[in-house]
């Protein structure tokens, strides 16, 4: 951290050195801010994964003693397995992937000095530390967290007489309806900012894709969370004034608030997914010194995905008893919907081909996230068609399935980006070879912890069962050894976390320094010091082109930054410099 | 805390458009969703459940058609204020922004006596599906005037002293939206018996 503000000296430090709570908690800088969800997020993710730990421990050794915690009781197992979903949504992917990337790339790769509202971007933070704090009481408070899985479906969580957490579920919603406000209020600063800062000449046409994806995924968010903000209150009347919108012993609907929370949760898998499709637009372009295939073709189709993803959200509904011939329409949508998708990982694999390719770590985790997320693609056509649902619904081949979309999102996305904006980050290079232990020791566990989870949902393994004792058909040798190989995998890759928390904070600290621009790329934030002081830019920068032009065959350069301005006589397109400045 | 100073990036106007006005827009877009989804919900159910129309029998039309005339009526003196922020006039501007919160302030006070009379007479927001939504709907609206005449009276006294005349405007655009939320509430609330 100390490294991020090493900014003595420059022009905007007229006032003296500020004390250093404010400096770190009370800051307006979007760098500052983008760590401050960062180091949240991660260490959110410390937790998400310590539930992950304790209920995977549970399922292969039923009842027994679970090192650092003991005996899981089937009150805390369905804690955990609620936790481990809300915090990795809620709190792990939304605010690494958009918060953290959001502030800390858009003003940098827009070229300008900060967000346009800072105050209000501080505010977002504040807003969000206090929904993790939230979260966190809520599991400590008399009764226990709520343990109604992280879709909270109704009656449930609408009655305390159901889920005898009346004060965690509760606070469950709180925590949710907070996290909620805080990103609408990052959402509104990365649009806006986007739309209104960026530099002059760039054009719509010249901003980097994962800018792009950040803001679509914003705006995605915005469009898709108020129906579930209006069921939040509707649920927390439910819980606490004893209104019945839910509860169908009573006249409510419990349909109802599926339909609120999947027309935002499904357009949310995309939220998470865009950032993480820019991240690696960024990188693979960068590590194979090509130019990114069909740039408006990458965009319009996220943009016709993020438009139909509005239309997909019944599929997690086939078994909720709606309409067959409604179920027909959504099946058709869900399936439309891996077209474009497929198109960009077409798209990404045109762009490597016959580039000059680097296996750097940030590349390394690029190139997982396309193979990896492939599986997941591909298994959800199987979960979209609504014949095939009814049976692989609620069983472990979903949460494998789910596993391999959401993983490569939050977790290979995050590393790919995190590993490539490092030098930028904290001005030292990460040390490679770590990396790629860390890597290789992630990946391979991973998918030895989902490919046997779809076996044993194809063979039937139900979701959510807090020991297969008391199943007879399920609690067979196969099924067992299928689940202890998902087990160990977990612990190995959980255990391949410590070499990359050391490398992280070792290299932030003494890593070889980095200079502005190590990987030779592009893009306006590679142009600023690393890290970045206040003010980001000596003088903003002006944009002449796009940000691929790598091995432009007229140049000696294999790269051709964003702001260099091009040579006199040559035709060229220069746009007015700003008149404020 | 440190003196805090605007950043550059407020100042650009790349899409034309002034980065609060452009801001607010977006604020209006989630809003509108967030209202969407409560409504959505309410006409889905009410289609669902004739007998509601029994409850929603005792809404009282009348005192809802004044409110409407009360929100109306406040979303023209911002309008006014509005024109009068255009020509430089803080002092004007401030006085007809308080012409808007004593609209709002009126509008809260119609409401509080409406909803005492209907909790006295025992529809209370468990009573039925109706009035569930009635108290929800409503209520989230009322949020919404409350804390528009809160951030105006900031506005106003900022406009009084001739400072941030631009935000005479953006307040302007948010209140006409909580008007028109108001407008698709009265008669499914009100109207429709």
């Amino acid at each position: 951290m100390t490294a991020t503000t090493a900014d003595h000296g420059h022009t905007h430090s007229h006032h003296h050195e500020p004390h250093w709570a404010i400096k770190y908690l009370w800051s307006t800088d979007h760098k500052m801010i983008g760590m401050q969800y960062l180091f949240t997020g991660m260490a959110m993710a410390l937790i998400g994964g310590y539930f992950a730990y304790a209920f995977r421990m549970q399922i292969v050794f039923p009842g027994e003693h679970v090192p650092t915690w003991g005996i899981v009781t089937p009150a805390e197992y369905n804690q955990f397995i609620t936790g481990h979903g809300t915090i990795m949504i809620f709190w792990v992917a939304m605010p690494v992937l958009v918060a953290a990337f959001g502030n800390f790339l858009i003003p940098l790769m827009i070229g300008c000095d900060d967000m346009v509202f800072p105050r209000i971007n501080r505010l977002s933070y504040q807003i969000f530390l206090l929904s993790a704090i939230v979260l966190i009481a809520s599991f400590l408070v008399p009764g226990g967290g709520f343990g109604g899985a992280w879709t909270a479906y109704t009656p449930l969580s609408a009655v305390p007489e159901y889920n005898l957490t009346p004060l965690g579920a509760t606070l469950w919603v709180i925590a949710v309806a907070l996290e909620f406000i805080a990103f609408l209020l990052g959402g509104v600063n990365f649009i806006v900012t986007t739309m209104n800062a960026r530099a002059p000449g760039m054009k719509y046409n010249d901003i980097p894709i994962v800018v792009w994806m950040i803001v679509l995924a914003s705006i995605l968010f915005m469009a898709s969370v108020g129906p579930l903000i209006a069921g939040a209150i509707m649920l927390l009347f439910d819980q606490n004034l004893g209104t019945h919108f839910f509860d169908p012993a009573h006249g409510g609907d419990p349909l109802l608030w599926q339909h609120l929370f999947w027309f935002f949760g499904h357009p949310e898998v995309y939220v998470v997914l865009f950032p993480a499709l820019g991240i690696v637009a960024e990188i693979i372009t960068v590590f194979s010194r090509k130019k990114l295939f069909a740039y408006k073709m990458v965009l319009y189709t996220a943009i016709a995905t993020g438009v139909l993803s509005f239309f997909v959200w019944a599929h997690h509904q086939f078994i909720a008893g709606i309409d067959p011939r409604m179920a027909n329409v959504f099946t058709a949508t869900t399936v439309i919907i891996s077209i474009p998708i497929a198109e960009l990982c077409f798209v990404y694999v045109a762009t490597l081909y016959g580039g000059s390719i680097k296996f750097t770590v940030p590349m390394l985790w690029a190139l997982a996230f396309m193979v990896e997320f492939l599986i997941g693609g591909v298994t959800g056509i199987f979960l979209g068609a609504s014949g095939a649902d009814i049976y692989f619904h609620d069983t472990y081949f979903v949460l494998a399935h789910f596993h391999y979309t959401f993983f490569p999102i939050a977790i290979i996305g995050t590393f790919a980006g995190l590993t490539y904006w490092f030098p930028k980050m904290f001005g030292r290079h990460l040390n490679e070879t770590w990396g790629k232990i860390h890597f290789w020791g992630t990946i391979l566990p991973f998918n030895g912890i989902f490919i046997p989870l779809f076996f044993t949902g194809l063979l039937g393994d139900h979701r959510r069962i807090y020991s297969y004792e008391h199943f007879p058909d399920l609690n067979t040798e196969w099924l067992q050894s299928l689940r202890m190989l998902a087990t160990v995998s977990a612990i190995m890759m959980f255990a391949f976390q410590v070499p990359f928390l050391i490398n992280f904070v070792m290299s932030a600290i003494r890593g070889k320094k980095a200079d502005k621009n190590p990987f030779k790329s592009n893009t306006l934030e590679w142009t600023a010091d690393s890290p970045p002081p206040h003010g980001n830019f000596p003088v903003l920068p002006t944009v002449y082109r796009g940000p691929y032009e790598y091995s432009h065959p007229d140049r000696e350069d294999d790269y051709w930054p964003q702001d260099e301005p091009p040579k006199k006589g040559s035709a060229s397109l220069a746009p007015a410099t700003e008149a404020a400045e | 805390m440190s003196a805090y100073t605007r950043p550059i990036a407020t100042g650009r106007t790349v899409t034309g458009m002034s980065t609060a006005k452009l801001a607010v827009w977006w604020i209006i877009v989630s809003e509108v969703v967030i209202f969407g989804g409560v409504l959505a919900s309410y006409i889905m159910h009410r289609i669902g459940h004739p007998e509601w129309q029994h409850s929603a029998a005792h809404t009282n039309m009348w005192i809802g058609a004044f409110n409407t005339f009360v929100l109306l009526s406040s979303s023209l003196s911002a309008v006014l204020a509005h024109a009068a922020a255009e020509r430089g006039d803080g002092a004007l501007a401030a006085r007809r922004l308080v012409y808007t919160i004593g609209g709002a302030v009126m509008f809260l006070c119609v409401k509080a006596y409406e909803w005492t009379t209907e909790i006295s007479a025992g529809f209370t927001i468990t009573a039925s599906g109706f009035w569930s939504f009635y108290y929800t709907a409503a209520g989230i609206h009322a949020a919404h005037v409350f804390a528009g005449a809160i951030i105006m009276g900031f506005i106003a006294v900022a406009a009084k002293r001739n400072q941030d005349l631009h935000r005479v405007e953006i307040i302007g655009i948010y209140w006409h939206f909580v008007d028109l939320v108001w407008i698709f509430l009265f008669p499914l609330l009100y109207i429709a018996k």
